[in-house]
């Protein structure tokens, strides 16, 4: 199963750094999430060899998660010659995640 | 009990003008705000300001006006916006000139202060660990992200359209429901909400459904119609984010959700000029269509420092793109990509950084082989950032060549060169800033 099947993401920059919501649809699947989704897991999804660059702030009222990602936009919207400089589709990228549960 | 209705106008400078005319027509709005600066759109204006003194404000200020000033002054909305970018005062009088040709009685003004251009030579920036004075000729911009003091002042002066250059986007949404409510400068708690209140309204519709629709498993209806957002907050600062009815879109828990945590890192502490906002306890319910109940946030003292963003020349980027489809496409995309990258050896270092994507494989994150179906067409993407604009116009006809001289069947090539302005940043003490808020004109008379 896929993270996608369980929770919705949005990206956001600043500087070099970006920030992934990670929200669970279903309240049921919250603890799921919270079990399986965690800093390391995100800092390796996206290849990053240090799992310290990637920090996990919880929101449990809202059944989320926020990862800041520290380094992770090759020094920045302005500086980058990434296509998508922002990294705005990096969270459907997160959401590619294969994740232990049961089907929703 | 008062309630407070304020819109969102504009999330940034290229927003639609469409739904901010909807809301200044049908929303009873006690104040619309037009949110219009990126990080680098002052640099650019600076920029833009410097080739012509009366340019670098949103060069969509006069449409957006048109579009909204009548209904505005007829409704009694006021305006508030940071589309003064480098040039409140332009801005202002663009304003006036529009004001006039409706026919319209208008007081404008101008808060300026941010641009600390002059005094930030000797601020070490974090970026670079050098001084902003270092960067020399390249020093283009330097802007300090303000707080609501001005914006405030504007208001008490009874502006109907207050117009700013850099200011915090929750600032611009914080201060008229600090001049609404009369909130202390020191209640953190209602400094914290209504930061929270401007944070869910500064993107306008990324709250009601936009960048949000992902058909199948998040389906939004009418996204082709899709509402601004407004906000009907209380005395306390809790508030309904909500949408007019008859527009398109979505006002859900999930919406707000995900504007709640866009571009926040700790949130607990959202760092503002006015206040240290916490978000992190804050509750959303949904009490009806598209209308959801924002409730919790709180706030601690300011740090005392603002933030400055410092805009600076850095170089030509060229760029060049070309698709190959069919058997073997991506092994023809990394030829391709080789040979630019080999025939571009020979200008050496006005080469400082190069970057080669297959569009379609890995230009958004690194694939991981096996793991993916082989696209049946990709499209191959070189960039390098280049001393100067010759160099950077040279890649993008390495990559236009490669129709004679390349792999076979490449097609549809394209190629682009821009200046890069750069960002840094710095923390200055408040007082490096020196407000200022200027009413240029008094009402004029309606004819």
């Amino acid at each position: 199963m896929k993270l996608h099947d369980l929770a919705h993401a949005r990206t956001g920059d600043k500087g070099d750094t970006s920030n992934i919501s990670v929200i669970a649809y279903r309240a049921d699947d919250w603890p799921v999430i919270e079990r399986e989704i965690t800093a390391a897991r995100v800092a390796a999804h996206f290849g990053h060899a240090d799992a310290e660059c990637v920090t996990r702030y919880e929101l449990p009222q809202l059944h989320a998660l926020n990862f800041v990602i520290r380094g992770a936009l090759a020094g920045g919207v302005t500086r980058s010659l990434a296509l998508d400089a922002h990294g705005k589709c990096l969270a459907s990228v997160l959401l590619d995640l294969e994740i232990q549960g049961e089907e929703p | 009990m008062k309630v407070v209705r304020i819109g969102a106008g504009a999330g940034f400078q290229g927003d639609r003008i469409e739904p901010a005319a909807d809301l200044a027509r049908r929303g009873e709005l006690d104040f619309l705000v037009f949110e219009c600066l990126a990080e680098r759109t002052i640099a650019l204006a600076q920029q833009a300001k410097l080739a012509n003194p009366t340019a670098g404000f949103d060069p969509l200020l006069e449409r957006r006006m048109r579009a909204v000033l009548s209904d505005c002054i007829a409704n009694g909305t006021r305006i508030i916006t940071n589309a003064g970018a480098a040039n409140p005062q332009g801005a202002a009088a663009c304003v006036r000139s529009v004001a006039r040709e409706l026919g319209l009685s208008v007081k404008v003004a101008a808060v300026t202060g941010d641009d600390v251009l002059d005094r930030i030579g000797e601020h070490i920036l974090d970026e670079t660990g050098q001084t902003a004075a270092s960067l020399g000729r390249n020093l283009v911009s330097a802007n300090a992200y303000i707080g609501c003091d001005g914006i405030v002042e504007a208001l008490a002066a009874d502006a109907d359209v207050v117009i700013c250059g850099r200011a915090s986007d929750p600032a611009l949404f914080l201060a008229p429901l600090v001049h609404s409510f009369g909130w202390a400068m020191d209640d953190w708690t209602r400094l914290g909400r209504g930061t929270l209140i401007g944070h869910m309204l500064e993107c306008a519709a990324q709250v009601t459904g936009g960048y949000f629709a992902d058909p199948g498993s998040k389906n939004v209806n009418d996204l082709l119609n899709i509402g601004f957002p407004l906000a009907e907050v209380s005395e306390d600062g809790n508030a309904v984010i909500t949408k007019l009815p008859g527009t398109g879109g979505l006002v859900s828990r999930a919406t707000c959700t995900e504007q709640l945590l866009y571009e926040i890192h700790d949130p607990a502490r959202y760092l503002q000029p006015d206040v240290v906002a916490d978000f992190s306890r804050v509750t959303l319910e949904e009490i009806g269509p598209d209308r959801v109940q924002v409730k919790g946030a709180s706030g601690t003292p300011p740090t005392g420092k603002l933030k400055v963003s410092v805009g600076y020349r850095d170089g030509w980027l060229g760029e060049g793109q070309m698709s190959y489809a069919g058997v073997n496409c991506i092994e023809r995309g990394r030829l391709a990509l080789d040979l630019v990258g080999a025939r571009l050896q020979v200008v050496g270092p006005a080469i400082r950084e190069s970057r080669g994507d297959l569009i379609g494989l890995d230009s958004i994150a690194p694939t991981v082989p096996g793991t993916r179906q082989r696209p049946t067409e990709i499209r191959m993407r070189y960039a390098a950032r280049c001393t100067d604009r010759a160099t950077a116009q040279r890649v993008g006809e390495e990559v236009e060549s490669l129709y004679l001289c390349g792999p076979a069947g490449g097609g549809g090539a394209t190629k682009s060169v821009r200046e890069i302005i750069g960002i840094a940043s710095t923390l200055v003490p408040r007082d490096l800033v020196r407000l200022d808020c200027a009413l240029l004109e008094e009402r004029d008379e309606v004819a």
